[in-house]
């Protein structure tokens, strides 16, 4: 069972139900649970989107799109059914929040999936989990059957003339389905290849009609705002990122764990005060600051850093899906950046010829390289593989494989050269890198 | 398929529950076919891979033809087309698993077990895959037996495991799994 942790700078927004026994409908509704619904029931669309637009929430899959515009997109008259998606497909290396969320507070995800029905007009909402993920699909499952017996879904939800239905979904193993068009051909029983935009999902989506895709943290935020306040939600984070944000902070850290912090938190505290700074005595080498496919940070450029969508995008990087990867001193970069282009390569749906390419010919050039047989050439040519395929594929994962790269390019060349000419791995402990 | 293991309304390859379950599930949809991939999911649950068998069911009950049943279960990374063992240990060395000594995990897990990647014990009990990350950053090194997840590894940890899960395979030897496999291959049963 996943570890909960507890900070005394974390604001439990969120994370305020984590390990109270909400998976329950009772404990949840004794927890306050379904008002928010009930209050949107009673208010409307326009104003649950107003709400929405002032909370300052935005996307937490990694995008950082703001909530509320995302909703308004949905065009009101359109004669085609309209869906809302909720992608609990979490598999970006680093990130483990979504988990939480769909074991401790179920009832989140499903309140949030209505509100966001009410706001665009949908009656039918899909919550789509990792394969990976079954215990929690059984819970999500669970929790669903229960809302329907209690009467808060199905045909009249709340007694009203509103209908709103809920599908459970699971995945069978693809990192590319997370990304929103792929999710949806995965949704129709199709390979997970992304579609080509526009049309943009808000206006031809699901089985062709209008939908709203949502992370499942962003979807478990939703009551929240709506019980708090936009304004106050909006006033917990920093300027245009409302909120707080569950920050997964791993690898060499004393206290690894799902820490919910606002949104522009300083990432240095995060890393040294919440997380207990860098196991065993080490220095810090490097951090990832939003998941693999975030350029890596070096410590002196987290000084003054703010953890939210702005200022990380300022400091050359993104705050991603939130998985905060820490590196001590005494890890390969090189090794660390062939485990993260393995991933890519293995995950790329091979549709996009620069992807496709690109990721394999990274791939083999950083193996060789790093089991010694690289020439200085090759610092060059990993660089130049990873410019060409920038902008140019259909979906975000060819950029989500090349960005990292060139940062470790870029920013540990010296640590690249160490390995030319036949000289091994200037670590100790030399990581034998298993071909996957 | 011996006749005998098929329920007799249906001729159906799957058990009456697993087959009821379809029912439903097709009509969850606006179009069948958005059925397919937790179908097929939950047959290799209980057949333990797809096999030919298994597809031309599924193909059938979608109203599909085999070849796009093919096409999409060779896209995802969960769905096997050869029996796996009946606990197959998922070792995790993406990044974060990787930085806590996801790597020494599964190299001792090669070890106690004798295989390799994708191999399968001898006698049909285990099988070993290194895997992509499986959402359990924070609490890495960690890895799925079956769908069941053991979190903060180290290699001292994997005899242990094995060990319980052997124990596990030992009760249940009479076939009445209660997760993942059951011995119901046409013919092609590995643990016979």
């Amino acid at each position: 069972m996943p570890r909960l942790v507890s900070h005394p700078d974390e604001v439990k927004i969120v994370t305020s139900r984590f390990g109270k026994g909400a998976a329950a409908i009772d404990r949840y509704l004794e927890l306050g649970g379904y008002e928010a619904a009930k209050k949107c029931l009673a208010q409307g669309p326009d104003w649950i989107i107003a709400e929405m637009k002032a909370s300052n929430l935005r996307g937490r899959g990694g995008a950082g799109f703001p909530t509320g515009l995302k909703w308004s997109f949905v065009p009101k008259q359109n004669p085609r059914p309209k869906y809302v998606l909720v992608n609990g497909d979490e598999s970006e290396p680093g990130t483990c929040k979504d988990h939480l969320i769909f074991l401790n507070d179920p009832h989140a995800v499903i309140e949030g999936t209505m509100i966001a029905g009410l706001a665009i007009g949908a009656k039918v909402g899909f919550i789509y989990l990792r394969g990976e993920y079954r215990y929690l699909l059984e819970i999500m499952e669970k929790a669903v059957a229960d809302a329907y017996a209690k009467g808060f879904l199905g045909k009249n939800i709340f007694g009203s003339d509103i209908e709103f239905q809920i599908v459970t979904q699971t995945g069978a193993g693809a990192y590319e389905v997370g990304e929103e068009s792929a999710l949806m051909e995965s949704l129709e029983g199709k390979r997970g290849i992304p579609r080509i935009k526009p049309p943009f999902p808000a206006v031809v989506g699901l089985y062709g009609g209008p939908t709203v895709i949502n992370n499942a943290e962003t979807i478990a935020t939703v009551p929240h705002v709506i019980e708090m306040g936009a304004a106050a939600y909006a006033a917990t984070g920093s300027e245009r990122n409302g909120g707080t944000r569950l920050f997964c902070i791993s690898g060499h850290v004393e206290k690894p764990g799902v820490y919910e912090l606002p949104m522009g938190y300083n990432l240095k505290k995060m890393i040294y005060e919440v997380a207990g700074g860098i196991r065993g005595g080490r220095k810090l080498k490097a951090v990832v600051p939003g998941g693999s496919s975030t350029p890596v940070l070096l410590p002196a450029e987290i000084e003054n850093l703010g953890m939210d969508f702005d200022q990380v995008g300022k400091a050359g990087s993104m705050l991603g899906s939130g998985g905060v990867v820490v590196i001590d001193d005494q890890t390969c970069i090189v090794a660390f950046a062939l485990r993260t282009i393995s991933f890519y390569q293995h995950e790329s749906c091979g549709w996009c010829i620069p992807c496709r390419e690109g990721t394999d010919w990274l791939k083999k050039s950083l193996t060789r390289f790093h089991a010694g047989f690289g020439v200085a050439k090759d610092i060059d040519n990993i660089q130049y593989l990873a410019e060409n395929m920038m902008g140019r594929t259909f979906c975000p994962l060819g950029d989500a494989a090349a960005m990292p790269t060139l940062g470790f390019v870029k920013k540990f060349r010296k640590e690249f050269e160490d390995h030319l000419n036949g000289k091994p791995c200037p670590f100790a402990k030399h990581v034998e890198l298993a071909v996957i | 398929m011996s006749p005998e293991k098929a329920s007799p309304e249906t001729m159906s390859l799957f058990s009456p529950k697993l087959a009821a379950r379809f029912d439903a599930l097709v009509q969850k949809y606006p179009l069948k076919r958005s059925a397919l991939i937790p179908m097929l999911l939950y047959a290799q649950d209980e057949i333990g891979y797809l096999s030919e068998a298994v597809i031309a069911e599924v193909a059938q009950r979608i109203g599909i033809s085999e070849l796009e049943v093919r096409d999409v279960a060779s896209y995802y990374s969960m769905l096997r087309f050869k029996p796996a063992g009946k606990y197959n240990v998922q070792v995790c060395t993406n990044i974060s698993c990787m930085l806590r000594g996801g790597y020494e995990v599964y190299e001792r897990f090669q070890e106690e077990l004798g295989i390799g990647h994708k191999g399968v014990t001898a006698d049909g009990i285990f099988s070993l895959e290194e895997v992509e990350c499986i959402g359990a950053c924070c609490w890495g090194p960690a890895i799925q037996v079956n769908y069941e997840f053991h979190d903060e590894l180290s290699p001292g940890h994997v005899p242990g495991i094995l060990a319980g899960y052997r124990g596990k395979a030992g009760v249940l030897s009479d076939g009445s799994s209660s997760m993942g496999w059951k011995a119901r291959t046409e013919g092609t049963d590995p643990h016979a």
